[in-house]
């Protein structure tokens, strides 16, 4: 795997083999298309924060990208491994937190795997506990475990440090962000927290409307520090981007005027539904790689 | 030192604000008797209730004897072998019955609960049967499966399946679809979502659609044996009707209620011992 990619600063990420292209995507509830013309790429090894404000569509492009929803129009291409921490940590409560994290695994791991992926997160007391007497947090942290140990090419991470304490998500964040290097493993994370984004991603999204609305290359030197230079004048163009929807849709981000495709009718691939998600081992390199800082259009 | 207000006086609590309301920890309001101790005074309260009432006259022998009378009564019946036999043969048609409608409900569940085709099929006549008194069907089965044993457990089989099948149905069913999809983002595939995912969840209902079933095996076994039986339980009581022994249809029905006891108790046990990732509430 292509460890060598994280250096310092990956403003490259995009030119690499593709983990992820997304084009054209429409997921629709109803006639309220929660994701709409979505364009998405992300490089092999790069570390991607996806913001948004609250029911904008976050969780359900993590879904579609795991697989989970193929009710979808649009093309999607995924690594075959991957692996989900889900919004809720969502564990079986009827299995031990230690065969919670091995479930699925092929073979017959052994519970040592398990307790490392755990002792990692700081769970290393609770392997034997029944997930119901977890805290919120432990919980959180154990459904972390089980995405990690899968050791997957595509990591998406659904808001994964919400319940934690500012103590334990900085251990969690420095965490994801060590085996994220170690691994080379893309990551595409879900967050509201701006400098959580600035701290762990080479990219950061901002979704509005179903699609990615605003995207900037964080040109930070790793490790990357609250205090350091352009941190702050980056965290402000984002909270900036965040903040006031006029201002964000009134800046540049009409959809004709851009370089992109153009917008598909709906109607182009209706007959496409459902067996969209295709593993791609043998994927086209990714080369569209335009001005990083522009809004995406779909 | 410079203390402008009067220091503390220790020798008084200080009041408390109207508002406030002291939490009252549960260590101290620890109970005065063991939990055992509680259950069992209520059985023995009937039980003096019930000597005093036959000491005094007030309940007359040939209604209903005391329950001295009836202790020498069930160990004249232990002694001559008679209510052994019978409760081996009640025993052994109630376990042979809740086992075949067990599998039976059960397996059907899963047929429907696990496929829509399956439900489909399945789930309306189910339903519609169920809807059918199964006691009242006790003439067909006479007529069917004559007098022998097939009727009896033909009939607990029918009271047993029904009541498992609606509750392993609905437990499959209602299981979490956020939990399924979790399964399926860790890789399970098919079997390996009804095995860790569908079937551990729905094993709460199963387990309350076995103790129905378990009250439901032992009235069936009540009905089947009082129609036409010449041995069991029920047989012992159908004679004792004839001759007006009180007595020994009492302590048939105490037989019946500690069998149902044990029964309840395995159960129980079982719950414990399978349920026991589910937090549970245990009252106050
Ligand atoms: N199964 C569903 N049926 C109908 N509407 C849905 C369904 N799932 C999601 N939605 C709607 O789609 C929108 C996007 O939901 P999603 O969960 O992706 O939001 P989100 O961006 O993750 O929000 P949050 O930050 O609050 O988690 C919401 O308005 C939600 O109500
Ligand atoms: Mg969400």
């Amino acid at each position: 795997m292509a460890t060598d990619l994280h250096g310092p600063v990956t403003p490259s990420a995009g030119t690499g083999p593709a983990a992820v292209r997304v084009s054209g995507l429409t997921r629709s509830f109803g006639d309220r298309a929660v994701i709409d013309h979505l364009e998405l790429s992300m490089g092999q090894g790069e570390f991607v924060a996806l913001l948004g404000r609250s029911g904008c569509g976050k969780s359900t492009l993590l879904r579609v990208l795991a697989g989970l929803d193929r009710e979808i129009a649009g093309e999607v291409f995924v690594p075959r491994r991957r692996a989900v921490a889900f919004q809720a940590p969502r564990l079986m409560p009827w299995k031990r937190v230690w065969r919670n994290v091995l479930l699925g695994l092929p073979g017959r791991p052994d519970r040592a795997r398990a307790e490392e992926a755990l002792r990692e997160v700081g769970l290393g007391h609770r392997t034997d506990a029944w997930p119901a007497t977890l805290s919120g947090g432990e919980a959180q942290r154990a459904s972390l475990a089980r995405a990690l140990v899968r050791a997957p090419d595509l990591l998406l991470l659904d808001e994964p440090f919400g319940a934690l304490d500012a103590l334990t998500r900085i251990t969690a964040q420095r965490l994801v962000a060590e085996l994220w290097q170690r691994r080379g493993c893309a990551v595409l994370l879900v967050t509201h927290d701006v400098e959580e984004a600035l701290l762990l991603a080479d990219r950061v999204l901002v979704m509005d409307r179903g699609m990615i609305a605003y995207e900037r290359t964080v040109g930070l030197e790793r490790p990357r520090d609250l205090a350091g230079p352009g941190f702050a004048a980056l965290r402000a163009e984002l909270l900036g981007r965040l903040g006031v929807e006029g201002a964000v849709s009134g800046a540049r981000d009409t959809p004709e005027t851009d370089g992109g495709p153009p917008r598909q009718p709906a109607s182009a691939t209706p007959e496409a539904n459902g067996g969209l998600i295709r593993p791609t081992a043998s994927d086209t390199p990714e080369t569209a790689d335009g001005p990083r800082a522009a809004p995406v259009s779909a | 030192m410079s203390v402008s207000h009067a220091p503390p006086d220790t020798s008084l609590p200080p009041p408390l604000p109207p508002s406030l309301e002291r939490v009252v920890p549960l260590g101290s309001r620890r109970s005065w008797s063991p939990r055992w101790l509680r259950r069992a005074w209520g059985p023995v309260l009937l039980l003096v209730a019930w000597q005093v009432a036959s000491a005094t006259g007030v309940l007359r022998p040939d209604t209903l004897g005391s329950p001295g009378a009836m202790a020498a009564t069930a160990r004249d019946l232990l002694a001559d072998g008679t209510l052994p036999s019978a409760m081996l043969v009640s025993v052994r048609r109630v376990a042979v019955g809740l086992l075949v409608g067990v599998v039976a409900g059960t397996g059907l569940a899963l047929v429907s609960g696990l496929s829509r085709l399956g439900e489909d099929l399945l789930d309306a006549t189910v339903q519609m049967l169920r809807s059918i008194p199964w006691v009242g069907a006790i003439p067909l089965f006479i007529i069917w499966l004559g007098i022998g044993e097939a009727p009896k457990i033909a009939l607990i089989a029918l009271g047993v399946a029904f009541h498992l099948y609606l509750n392993v149905y609905a437990g499959i069913r209602g299981v979490d679809p956020q939990l399924v999809e979790a399964g399926d983002s860790l890789g399970l595939g098919r079997w390996g979502l009804v095995r860790h995912v569908v079937l551990p969840g729905a094993l709460p209902g199963a387990m309350t659609g076995l103790r129905y079933a378990l009250a439901t095996a032992w009235l069936a076994l009540v009905f089947g044996e009082q129609i036409n039986a010449d041995d069991g339980i029920g047989f012992l009581m159908n004679q004792a009707r004839e001759f007006l022994r009180t007595d020994v249809i009492v302590v048939c029905l105490v037989v019946y209620a500690v069998l149902g006891l044990v029964a309840d108790f395995i159960v129980r046990s079982l719950e414990r011992l399978l349920l026991q990732w589910r937090p549970t509430f245990t009252g106050q």
